[in-house]
């Protein structure tokens, strides 16, 4: 039997979207597209407005100003039961007085489809999320990972023109998040799904999506795919939450096309320009691009402060000429010690900071 | 997707109204809103019982003609899309007018034509006539008024949710029709001279009287004011049962105790108990003819005296009979401080005296504001025990009924008593809120609290056992006194064992024709069983739905929405009566000597409790449920239908056995709208007393009580216990994601 979900995948268009709760504004004029078929993260810290978008895609806000788009309809004054757009919740809030089948065959039943027919659905539904046979059961006799499964199958089943996760893995624990944001990209990728997914975990965020929004205070900072945010963060605020970055201070000497060679308290680099002119810019360096040497040589001096053991690598603080750095060592097996005396030279995970 | 227009909601409303206009009596029908006599007697062509458009045709009543109008224009807006500003007009116009109108035309002509002498100068007299409004006049009023709601709703109100429109839209107008109306009622009628004259003199006269506020008993030995002995004993109760109620409280909690479940246990009385049935326990102990005053005089030779007639009888009976209900909110707060503060606070070095000064008893002080205003209004609105134990000494509650009922018939009077009253509870309502601002709920976490409470000090918890042990034993006493009573010949004088009350009040003979329920009880007491149990499902919906408003919904004027659903809770019931009699007595709503009247009172009386219940209760279900169903493409009746209520079966059941107790044991609002054909158990008892009749009013209290003992009792077994204790807390939380 063949399984066929998500044919209707549609693009969601911000356009100067504002939700203000009385004289909270918590989504600020933000504008942004999801393509059709892509899977995009919002991310940022706590506060920032994140969850509230999500639930104006959802329609269980409705937007003070501003145009939303689902596909080329204009669902802005539309509440969330007549919106084609299913969410999966933190809680999954799975109904607890209902069976795992009967969770995932609700949205049929209440929009009139027979029970059989609903069911049957509901069991292609669980099938794809890998939990055959367990429809017959309560919600409390399944384990967290397989709760979070049953709320994205009865998301799912609804084949919704977009599907909205909010923080669906915070309730599972470090290893089950991994294989478990594995498996919803590859749900996501075979049947072509629209998913807008928020999380304020970073590393989430890079390792799923086709495209990452950052948000602080109501508004987007970013966006861009997971590369291009890593490697060329418009700012510090971006540069430093995606990802730890050590920001220093620097001179352009010399800019060649895309290139620049850029001056670090001496050293000097080479790194795209982003079509910054010749003058004093700000760097962001990332922690493995720190690299120390106990063997002299060109660079700068600097002095280990700080040091911890964190199994597959190092971490050290160090002093030097341009502040404090914080910095990464895959070198495990020959750790230095605080007061070290080290050479500092510089890898090429450097990025101007534009804004 | 549900992307349903609200096309077949208009029409169906409009039909619904239509339905009113051409089919069914326009005009209350005699022999009750039951009675289907009228089927078979006339109908359709007797005036009596003529649907509208008959009355029309046949020449009479030209003013309705317009409603007619009003129940076919909507026809415009069918077909035609919901986001046309013309459909929404439409039907905002229409239904908002009509309604308007079907009121309006109600109020100006009456019994005796024009209502308002103007009209009839203008006009000329109408030479016509009508009365209560009936079926016809309900549905279509009906009709249009959901009609409105449907214009709101496409109007993008609430998110254009048609349902929860209309949800918000019935319970205001019939909040405004049952509660605002009523005592409003009362203000006109009390700036009303005798002969129905608007004069705000009058109302000075009235209110302005030493009768009401004299204070010759400060210097005299003559009597106070009734609003002075009324604010008195208030103040009076709610602080001794504020006191008594913590008293048990921390027994409960605090110590060792072994008899705590008996403590608990006596909680249900008073729910179960109609009020004055403690007051007529006190005439048999400590009446003049009191098995104790007896006992007292032969033993010590203590003269009897009449002491328990008045101000203090009176404030012994309302302690004995509200000290259970500050207990019962009093637990709950007494719980919800959390040892772990108490135990934060020892380790700052402070002793279990200070901690309880300093910590425990500020943590609690929301709870002993609720508990001073529970006692404090239910002292006010206590009708039974003053009118037993009083004597001389008279508060607002007797002085309102004696000028309705009594041969003074003083509706003016009345009035301006009742608005005393009011006036009473709502300064204590509003000194309360203003009190505790809008932090008033102690918060009990799910979170697995560990710690242990930190015990009394020593000599106060001798205090508090040697106040809480003699009072616990009176209460069983009064209640022995009370089950024993009724099989006594007569109190004070034969204590020969008897069935003879029994067979007075419940006597079944078998006569010529069958089995014939002889027992001078039976009538009112099948009264008070049907009409609780019809109250009680409407109590229990409307509360219910009005949390889920005020929980789940966010819509425009929703403070103003929770404080008119929750000042009801304020007033008075010998003031709802009053008003009930006053507002219902005249059409357009001729309802008194109904039992439709008891039906109304008791649902909006009780309507806070069940409002709170299930505040209580959804705010425990995780709001990401409604939510999910709604993306999930149900709409928001499907969602209360298939994922609220099924949730909050406990609480839905819990409502139903209170508001049915309730009815059974209210007495102060009844008693102004009881009627021959429908007499309530209370005020039939109530009157058995003034007769002396004791016997058998204490065997039918006895009876009341062990019926309701019963409900409660299957009720317990059919939801299982359900204590807000610390470790069960976790339990009763039903989050998204099951434990
Ligand atoms: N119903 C509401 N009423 C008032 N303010 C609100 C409401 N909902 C959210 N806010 C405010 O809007 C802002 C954004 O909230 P939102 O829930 O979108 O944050 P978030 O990015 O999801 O944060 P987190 O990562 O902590 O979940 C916050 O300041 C919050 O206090
Ligand atoms: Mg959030």
């Amino acid at each position: 039997m063949t399984v066929s979900f998500g044919g209707r995948a549609s693009s969601v268009r911000f356009e100067g979207v504002t939700k203000a709760f009385g004289e909270v504004v918590a989504v600020n004029a933000i504008s942004f597209v999801v393509e059709a078929g892509s899977l995009a993260t919002l991310l940022g810290p706590s506060g920032c407005g994140k969850t509230t978008t999500l639930r104006l895609v959802a329609g269980l806000e409705l937007a003070t100003a501003g145009r939303i788009l689902i596909g080329d309809d204009d669902v802005t004054g539309l509440p969330a039961t007549r919106r084609d757009v299913s969410m999966v919740f933190q809680s999954y809030a799975l109904f607890p007085h209902m069976t795992v089948i009967e969770n995932v065959a609700y949205g049929f039943v209440v929009s009139g489809t027979p029970k059989a027919e609903a069911h049957a659905k509901a069991e292609l539904g669980l099938e794809l999320v890998g939990l055959k046979g367990y429809g017959p059961r309560l919600p409390s006799e399944l384990s967290g990972g397989q709760q979070q499964r049953v709320a994205v199958a009865r998301a799912l089943v609804l084949e919704p023109q977009v599907l909205l996760f909010d923080e669906p893995l915070s309730n599972l624990d470090a290893k089950l998040r991994r294989r478990v944001r594995e498996e919803i990209r590859d749900i996501q990728q075979s049947l072509g799904l629209t998913v807008v997914y928020v999380t304020h975990d970073q590393e989430e965020a890079l390792a799923v999506s086709d495209k990452v929004i950052v948000m602080r205070n109501a508004e987007i900072a970013q966006e861009g795919k997971p590369r291009e945010l890593y490697e060329q963060p418009a700012d510090r605020f971006v540069a430093d939450f995606i990802g730890d970055a050590n920001m220093v201070s620097a001179d352009i000497l010399s800019v060649d096309g895309t290139h620049a060679r850029v001056s670090i308290g001496g050293v000097e680099v080479q790194v795209p320009s982003r079509g910054l002119p010749v003058g004093p810019v700000q760097t962001a360096i990332r922690p493995e691009s720190v690299l120390l040497d106990t063997q002299g040589g060109e660079g700068l001096a600097g002095t280990v402060l700080k040091t911890a053991y964190l199994g597959k690598h190092m971490e050290y603080t160090v002093d030097s000429p341009v502040g404090e750095l914080f910095v990464v060592d895959e070198r495990v097996h020959a750790p230095l010690a605080p007061g070290t005396g080290v050479t500092i030279r510089f890898g090429d995970r450097i990025a101007l900071v534009v804004g | 997707m549900n992307g349903l227009g609200i096309g077949r909601y208009v029409l169906g409303w409009q039909l619904v109204g239509l339905a009113g206009f051409l089919l069914l009596p326009w005009y209350a029908v005699e022999d009750g809103f039951w009675g289907f006599g009228w089927l078979f007697d006339g109908y359709p062509f007797d005036p009596d019982y003529a649907p509208a458009i008959v009355l029309l045709l046949q020449g009479a009543k030209p003013w309705l003609w317009p409603i007619a109008g009003f129940l076919l224009l909507p026809a415009l807006a069918l077909g035609r899309p919901s986001t046309e500003r013309f459909t929404q007009n439409v039907l905002l116009l229409v239904g908002g007018l009509g309604v308007a109108y079907i009121l309006g035309q109600g109020f100006t002509v009456g019994l005796r034509g024009w209502n308002a002498g103007f009209l009839e100068a203008w006009y000329g007299p109408l030479g016509d006539r009508q009365f209560g409004m009936g079926y016809g006049a309900l549905l279509a009023g009906t009709g249009l008024f959901f009609l409105f709601t449907l214009g709101c709703a496409a109007r993008g109100a609430v998110n254009g949710d048609g349902f929860v429109v209309g949800s918000i839209g019935l319970i205001v107008m019939v909040v405004a029709l049952f509660i605002f109306f009523p005592v409003a009622r009362i203000l006109i009628s009390a700036l009303q001279t005798n002969e129905g004259l608007f004069s705000l003199a009058a109302l000075l006269d009235k209110l302005l009287t030493g009768k009401i506020w004299g204070l010759d008993c400060v210097y005299s030995h003559r009597a106070c004011g009734v609003a002075w002995n009324s604010l008195a004993l208030a103040v009076a109760v709610g602080a001794g049962t504020t006191l008594l109620g913590l008293a048990f409280a921390l027994v409960v909690t605090r110590t060792g105790f072994p008899a705590k479940r008996l403590f608990r246990g006596l909680t249900v009385l008073p729910i179960i108990t109609p009020p004055f049935v403690i007051g007529l326990a006190l005439i048999l102990l400590f009446g003049q003819s009191g098995a104790i005053t007896q006992f007292l005089e032969a033993a010590f030779g203590i003269p009897a005296s009449r002491w328990l007639y008045g101000f203090s009888g009176v404030w012994l009976a309302q302690m004995l009979a509200f000290t259970p209900i500050a207990f019962l909110v009093l637990i709950g707060v007494v719980e919800g401080v959390s040892p772990s503060v108490e135990e934060a606070a020892q380790t700052l070095r402070a002793d279990a005296w200070t901690t309880l000064r300093t910590v425990s008893l500020p943590l609690m002080r929301p709870g002993l504001a609720n508990a001073f205003l529970l006692g404090f209004i239910e002292s006010m609105a206590d009708f039974g025990n003053p009118m037993v134990l009083g004597g001389n000494f008279n508060v607002l509650s007797t002085e309102i009924f004696f000028a309705i009922v009594g041969a003074q018939y003083d509706q003016g009077r009345a009035s301006v008593l009742a608005l005393v009253l009011l006036f009473f509870t709502l300064l204590a309502f509003y000194a309360q809120r203003r009190w505790l601002g809008r932090k008033s709920y102690t918060s009990v976490t799910g979170k697995g609290d560990a710690g242990i409470a930190v015990p009394l000090p020593g000599r106060f918890a001798t205090l508090i056992f040697g106040v809480t042990i003699p009072w616990a034993v009176m209460t069983a006493v009064l209640y022995a006194t009370i089950l024993f009573g009724g099989f006594v010949n007569l109190w004070g004088l034969d204590h020969t064992l008897t069935l003879r009350h029994y067979i007075d009040a419940f006597g079944i003979t078998v006569g010529d024709h069958g089995w014939v329920w002889s027992g001078g009880a039976w009538n009112s007491f099948f009264t008070t069983i049907a009409i609780s149990a019809i109250s009680a499902p409407l109590t229990a919906a409307i509360g219910l739905l009005t949390a889920y408003l005020l929980v789940r919904q966010r819509f425009l004027g929703k403070q103003a929405f929770e404080f008119g659903t929750m000042l009801s809770f304020a007033i008075p019931g010998t003031v709802i009566g009053v008003s009930y009699v006053l507002a219902f007595n005249v059409p357009p709503l001729e309802l008194t000597g109904t039992g439709i009247i008891l039906v109304i009172s008791f649902v909006f009386r009780n309507m806070p409790v069940g409002v709170r219940a299930g505040i209580a209760s959804m705010s425990q279900l995780d709001s990401s449920l409604d939510e999910a169903s709604l993306t999930l493409g149900a709409s928001s009746w499907q969602t209360i239908r298939r994922v609220v209520l099924p949730l909050m079966r406990p609480a839905i059941l819990a409502a139903l056995v209170y508001s049915f107790v309730r009815a059974m044991t209210a007495i102060s609002a009844v008693i102004f709208l009881v009627s021959a054909e429908y007499d309530m158990a209370t005020a039939y008892i109530l009157g058995r007393v003034e007769n002396n009749d004791y016997g058998l009013s204490i065997a039918y209290s006895s009876v009341l009580i062990v019926i309701m003992f019963v409900a409660i009792l299957l009720l317990q077994l059919l939801v299982g216990e359900r204590r807000l204790g610390r470790r069960s807390a976790a339990k009763l939380e039903i989050g998204g994601q099951p434990a």
